[in-house]
């Protein structure tokens, strides 16, 4: 995932929660960047047709910025599923953030086959845990059925 | 939220390093189900391919464990991860599975952009890690080539059929 992917992901989450645009500040927080570097990029995003930004009001995305931003926010989802559920990972959210950046979408896409991702995936993220309120966290790896 | 592309530290590292094994053992286990789901069809030049790729996996794992050893950060025992994924593909139907030879293609592709991203992201990186820099570029570059060769060799064998 590239860095424009985690600001396209940011913005759909503060969007969501803000009901309405997000404003570069909350964005800004968010990610923990300086306000002149996220309007940088939002700029960036507005030039690619990906967000629109008001002046006052925030940045709305696009639909095509709608569907990049689902995307990554489901390679966001395999990343904390796999750390938590595979590797046992205890502050899996923090691990994830830290290698969302590394983690391509095809490589995510295989390490999803070997998780329980829900259906309902990336619509069960909830902001408030920065996790999925499906995740089930085990306390070890998780040990395979018996066949 | 860290925003960079880099790794940091040894934690890190091994962190991405331990992905790459358990992508190897994904390559490993699916040549595995694709042996026993296509005995009867597999043809000798479509066998040999698998199992060259399953031998190579398994090397590619071995060099990362080495690696994440010499970090001194503890990791997950490998027969845990390789028992989840083997229950996990156990589990998966046959139609479920792709051809064979995409399979691998897709395999090969993905373990090569994986070390890729990897080794910019450690080239990008000012950290200085517990194992030797030259050392670990030089052994993830060479496990990218095997992947970029497997892509050709698969894609090879793809375009005479």
């Amino acid at each position: 995932m590239n860095t424009a992917d985690q600001y396209l992901k940011t913005i759909y989450v503060v969007q969501d929660s803000e009901d309405g645009p997000a404003s570069t500040g909350s964005i800004a927080d968010s990610l923990g960047v300086s306000p002149a570097s996220a309007n940088e990029m939002i700029g960036k995003l507005e030039e690619r047709g990906l967000a629109e930004h008001e002046k006052y009001k925030g940045v709305t995305l696009t639909d095509d910025g709608i569907v990049r931003a689902r995307d990554a926010l489901q390679t966001y989802c395999i990343i904390e599923r796999f750390l938590a559920n595979v590797l046992a990972v205890e502050d899996f959210q923090a691990e994830a953030r830290e290698l969302e950046a590394v983690i391509d979408d095809t490589v995510a896409e295989r390490l999803d086959t070997i998780i329980d991702r829900q259906p309902e995936c990336p619509d069960c993220f909830d902001p408030e845990s920065d996790a999925c309120a499906c995740l089930e966290v085990a306390a070890a790896p998780v040990e395979p059925e018996q066949q | 939220m860290s925003v960079s592309q880099r790794v940091a530290s040894d934690d890190q590292l091994a962190r991405l390093l331990q992905i790459g094994i358990v992508l190897e053992e994904v390559v490993e286990a699916r040549t595995h189900r694709h042996y026993q789901q296509l005995d009867a069809e597999l043809d000798e030049e479509v066998e040999t391919l698998l199992a060259d790729a399953a031998e190579e996996s398994a090397d590619h794992r071995e060099r990362l464990e080495a690696l994440i050893e010499g970090l001194g950060v503890d990791s997950v025992p490998f027969d845990e991860i390789e028992s989840l994924v083997d229950a996990r593909y156990g589990r998966t139907r046959p139609e479920d599975f792709d051809d064979v030879l995409y399979d691998q293609l897709c395999n090969e592709e993905t373990a090569y952009k994986f070390y890729d991203d990897l080794i910019e992201a450690i080239e990008d990186s000012e950290a200085t890690f517990s194992i030797d820099r030259e050392e670990l570029i030089a052994t993830l570059t060479t496990i990218r080539d095997e992947e970029a060769e497997g892509v050709r060799e698969v894609t090879e064998v793809m375009e005479r059929r």
